[in-house]
């Protein structure tokens, strides 16, 4: 990685005023940008502002669950809360998070090229995404529906009430943005490197992007068939799914989870690439076993698209579809194992920076384990009957996508905010908001574990009295993390107005992206890159740090 | 006053000991394998921390026989209790012949229980201690499950077709009987209780709780219903109509009109009256008429019952 | 006439292979779209088979054949335009193109009368007059008018597409033959998905 190309160490006036955030300053320039920086930015508002309707109905639900009889919410409004919920954050944040803020704006930039493969068709995308969510907020606001995420037939195709066609039309639309999004990935990833940049010099987030747009590619088509044909049983009374016309229910939950489990994948995946950089950075030392890292998110997303049956084991899935179903989910945790042994051996030896975006790393490890183990957990059949649709498993799901992969998105976002913003925030805040989310984190979801395992089971308006005092201290975890959460909204945004200006490479990490200014001329580089080290060749040359300029 | 849950859920059967144990196990040896990789990696950020003068020198890169060993050891060790957890699945799906059938249907938002005896259970269900029973269950609206936590078994209950689960509860007690999968508005009030009971309390419960009458048993509540909607008239010995004996039925194989044979177990008697067409017995032209209009879950429960019991007589 | 490339593409070879690799991924993208539909069909003629077959018979299988002819020759017809452009030959590759569009309206033709037919049969899930002779002959038509209909919103957009690359066959140069090379690829996966759902839905009601 040649680090000669461009001197930009020092932030010069000409430079500054280049910056993609000064060329142009119109809403035009923004609403009809097709540059990936911009675009990422724009992904970054509208993903931050589903979070909040999302975080807003897992408040309500929390809120609802201080007492055993749910004072504040009767059954079917809390049956709207969950699925909202769920929709939301599956849909509109967690999915796009990292691949549409930090992927769209890093890709080009580690790859060495001025910007995607189809920059109006990354614009559309987005357009395509907001489209999606606009539909959304009208089903949130206009009552809402009641099926859960899963939307299992012939709940949602006969019996349920609520917006159950305009959620399916929403979640539809949106599938399309991510698919334009994975192809862009793809095409960019594959013909825009810069000379030098072999695919073996790539950073690992790009490998975990890749991996993860063939699934956006593959999968999401089939969650797409797959509503159409429950809005059509709707509102055409057609039968694929209704066993009184001699349909199949089961055949809705093959369908669904052909798709869902992939499209968990996704959400996990670039969480994964961004830790990797998280460490490699913060021990400035190549990240050990790079091929077998780089392999281990291809294998993920492969091996992902054959074990949706773990989902099934109870449904009355034949029994040895169910064994082996079990076997091959015990198979895919084996690449995310060897990324956690690599990422603990990347630290061995290494000269490493405590910073925030390492505490979120750890904290994302720790985390991403413990629901990493007790997936394999459930992936044991005899323990699956017993802890299926309980709280264990959304303790579960919690842990990998909360514990791990929003963990993964605020590492993300502390990590390049010098390079989106140009500023540095606060440090002894930002460490002390990691503390407070790893804490609260725990205090929120560690009891809903131990509740599964007793047999409270989920999507429990009433419960039995006994669970009452493991309801109150989740809620009281969930008011913690929220602080946690709300802090970098604070110190954050404090920086953009008053923090110090941010030099090309404050952490002093390798990657093309640490090359160019802070934050990135319009077209990225101002001299092409021509990349001639291998990925995470540390020491650098010139190593800077934050205390530069 | 806020009772907290026990700290180890009641085990009411062999089985939910034994996946209690497995699950400790597995749990043991996650964690042996795991605190050490969380060690580690707390050391090596403190003592590799910045500016800390320590021997950095000759890190490794990469390594293909660690890389192996750590992938493949903990793998090999998941698998055997991939074994156990199989085979433990599979002990829960296959009851043993001498298991008492109880019909079970579930709908938005109750469950009800049927006795072969005759006797008639809504949210609760009462069994013998230490006699195996087996739920047959269907359901009338959406997708259901039953759970009993205390059992660690659960089981969807799916409209349309029969799924089944079977126990052996030997502790005499109170358990929480609970659906497992969301079914609307009601879904987290849809439970109630299975109540073990010794087995000379069970059958003076079951004396007393029986329907009374001449059809007190389900399969008499079958043979009655039988008559009443018509199956005598085609499937008689001497009825004019070609219909297919139903003598000793239950249980044997039925070849088909397409060249498989079927073998006529509950799911099969239920589509032969509720969706006639969809398979029909070979040398027979499709001309039953379907039931799935006039007949509920729990009356084709009863009429399978009864075919169950029928053997060898064919007289009206 | 080489053209210059567009940003962030340096050099035109190399943009040209990447819109044709991003066709071929939108591609594969939307044919496991229609993948949901196979597999349903698949289920449902492994769960009932003899229903699923007299269901099947009831479709007009010379109008299917005619119409998978139909759809093979309009192939043919893309593919020889793209020879044509290659050669920088506009008005023969404007032939060929307006042939394959004109042959897809054919088929959309006996798709709809077809389809006005069983209207008229009663076999139309969701119109009035609607009445099936059993369950399995109600979820086979459903599939059946999802999976066509899909098929046939897509034959649309591949005819519109083509005519449009007709038109600006005169145009010639580099950005235009890229788009009669999409457009074929596109008319390529819609032949494709049609030589799948032939068999599935018209020849399981053979024998």
């Amino acid at each position: 990685m040649s680090d000669a190309a461009i001197d930009t160490d020092a932030p010069d006036e000409a430079v500054v005023a280049r910056s993609y955030l000064r060329a142009g300053h119109s809403l035009r320039s923004w609403l009809l940008t097709t540059d990936h920086k911009r675009i990422a930015i724009l992904y970054l508002i509208s993903i931050t502002f589903f979070f909040m309707i999302g975080a807003g109905a897992a408040a309500l639900i929390r809120l609802d669950l201080l007492t055993p009889q749910g004072d504040l919410l009767t059954n079917e409004g809390y049956n709207r809360a969950f699925s909202v919920h769920g929709i939301v954050m599956v849909w509109f944040f967690l999915i796009p998070s990292i691949p549409n803020v930090f992927g769209n704006f890093l890709i080009p930039l580690m790859i060495g090229a001025r910007d995607m493969a189809f920059p109006r068709l990354n614009l559309l995308s987005w357009y395509i995404y907001m489209g999606s969510g606009l539909i959304l907020l009208c089903v949130v606001f206009g009552g809402g529906v009641d099926t859960g995420w899963t939307f299992y037939t012939p709940l949602s195709s006969v019996y349920a009430n609520g917006a159950v066609v305009a959620a399916i039309v929403a979640v539809f639309v949106s599938g399309f943005s991510s698919i334009l999004t994975g192809l862009n990935f793809i095409v960019t990833i594959h013909k825009l490197r810069a000379p030098g940049m072999t695919w073996g010099r790539l950073p690992l987030f790009i490998w975990s992007h890749y991996a993860t747009s063939v699934i956006f590619v593959l999968a999401t088509p089939v969650l797409a068939i797959t509503l159409l044909l429950v809005a059509a049983e709707r509102l055409l009374g057609i039968g694929v799914f209704d066993p009184d016309l001699g349909g199949d229910p089961l055949l809705f939950q093959h369908l669904f989870w052909f798709y869902s489990h992939p499209a968990v994948y996704i959400m996990i995946l670039p969480a994964l690439g961004v830790v990797s950089e998280l460490i490699t950075a913060a021990a400035h030392k190549r990240i050990f076993g790079y091929w077998f890292v780089a392999y281990a998110s291809i294998a993920i997303a492969v091996i992902g698209f054959f074990v949706w049956g773990h989902h099934m084991f109870v449904s009355g899935q034949s029994l040895y579809a169910s064994a082996i179903f079990s076997l091959l989910s015990i198979a895919v945790a084996v690449p995310s194992a060897i990324k956690v042994y690599n990422w603990t051996a990347t630290l061995y030896k290494g000269d490493i920076a405590i910073d925030a975006p390492l505490l979120f790393a750890l904290s994302f490890i720790g985390l991403f384990v413990a629901g990493g183990l007790t997936g394999l957990m459930l992936a044991m059949l005899a323990i699956d009957v017993h802890v299926h649709d309980t709280y264990f498993v959304v303790a579960h799901f919690h842990y990998i996508m909360v514990g791990g992969s929003v963990t993964a998105f605020f590492g993300a976002l502390h990590f390049w905010w010098p390079k989106i913003t140009g500023r540095l925030y606060s440090e002894p805040l930002a460490r002390i908001a990691a503390v407070i989310i790893l804490v609260g984190f725990n205090v929120t979801f560690f009891p809903l574990f131990l509740m599964g395992y007793e047999g409270m089971p989920r999507r429990y308006h009433i419960y039995p009295p006994e669970f009452q005092l493991l309801q109150v201290i989740a809620s009281g975890g969930a008011a913690l993390l929220a602080v946690g959460y709300a802090m970098p909204l604070f110190y954050l945004g404090w920086s953009l107005v008053r923090g110090r200006r941010a030099p090309a490479n404050p952490w002093g990490a390798t990657g093309l992206e640490w090359t160019t200014s802070s934050p990135p001329p319009k077209h990225n580089f101002t001299r092409q890159p021509v990349v001639e080290r291998g990925p995470y060749a540390y020491p650098l040359a010139h190593p800077a740090s934050r205390d530069d300029g | 006053m806020m009772a907290g849950a026990p700290l180890w859920p009641q085990q009411a059967s062999q089985h939910a000991r034994s996946v209690d144990l497995l699950i400790a196990s597995f749990g043991a040896m996650v964690w042996l394998l795991t605190i050490p990789v969380f060690v580690l990696m707390a050391w090596f950020a403190i003592r590799y921390r910045r500016g800390r003068t320590v021997n950095r020198e000759h890190s490794p890169q990469s390594n293909v026989w660690i890389e192996a060993s750590w992938s493949l050891i903990p793998f090999v060790l998941t698998l055997f209790f991939y074994v156990w957890a199989t085979k433990l699945f599979l002990d829960i799906q296959s009851p043993p012949p001498e298991a008492v059938p109880v019909n079970v249907i579930a709908k938005q938002w109750m469950w009800k229980f049927e006795h072969q005896s005759g006797a008639r259970e809504i949210n609760e269900l009462h069994v013998p201690a230490g006699r195996p029973i087996r739920l047959v269950m269907t359901s009338q609206d959406v997708i259901h499950s039953l759970y009993v936590p205390a059992l660690r078994i659960k089981q969807d209950v799916v409209p349309g077709r029969y799924t089944s689960l079977w126990f052996t509860a030997d502790r005499p007690g109170r358990y929480p009987l609970r659906c497992a999968e969301f079914c609307g508005t009601d879904h987290s009030v849809m439970g109630g209780a299975l109540i073990v009971m010794r087995p000379s309390d069970f059958s003076a419960w079951l004396a007393q709780h029986q329907d009374g009458g001449a059809d007190a048993t389900l399969a008499a509540r079958g043979e009655r219903l039988f008559r009443k909607v018509g199956c005598s008239g085609c499937h008689a010995a001497r009825s004019a109509v070609h219909a297919p004996s139903l003598d000793d039925l239950y249980g044997k194989p039925v070849p088909l009109s397409d060249g498989t044979t079927r073998i006529a177990d509950e799911q099969y008697l239920h589509d032969a009256i509720m969706l006639p067409n969809k398979e029909v017995a070979a040398g027979y032209r499709p001309i039953m008429p379907s039931y799935g209009n006039l007949l509920d879950a729990s009356e084709v429960g009863a009429l399978v019952a009864y075919m169950k019991d029928r053997e060898g007589e064919d007289s009206e | 006439m080489a053209e210059h490339a567009t940003e962030p593409f340096h050099a035109v070879e190399r943009q040209r292979e990447a819109n044709r690799f991003g066709m071929l991924i939108f591609l594969s993208s939307e044919f496991l779209l229609f993948g949901g539909i196979f597999a349903a069909a698949m289920a449902l003629r492994l769960e009932n088979p003899d229903g699923y077959r007299a269901a099947a018979s009831h479709l007009r299988l010379g109008l299917g054949t005619a119409n998978t002819a139909i759809l093979l020759t309009s192939s043919l017809f893309a593919a020889l335009a793209v020879e044509a452009v290659r050669g920088a030959r506009p008005r023969r590759t404007a032939l060929w193109l307006g042939g394959a569009a004109l042959l897809g309206a054919g088929f959309l033709g006996i798709k709809g009368a077809e389809y006005a037919m069983e209207y008229r049969e009663g076999l139309m899930p969701g119109t009035a007059t609607a009445h099936f002779s059993g369950p399995a002959e109600q979820i086979f038509m459903n599939l059946y008018f999802a999976g066509t209909g899909l098929h046939a919103l897509h034959v649309t957009i591949g005819i519109a597409v083509l005519l449009v690359a007709a038109a600006l066959a005169h145009k010639g140069g580099e950005r235009h033959a890229m788009l009669v090379g999409n457009a074929a690829l596109y008319w390529h996966l819609v032949d494709i998905v049609w030589i799948f759902l032939y068999p599935t839905l018209y020849l399981a009601g053979v024998g």
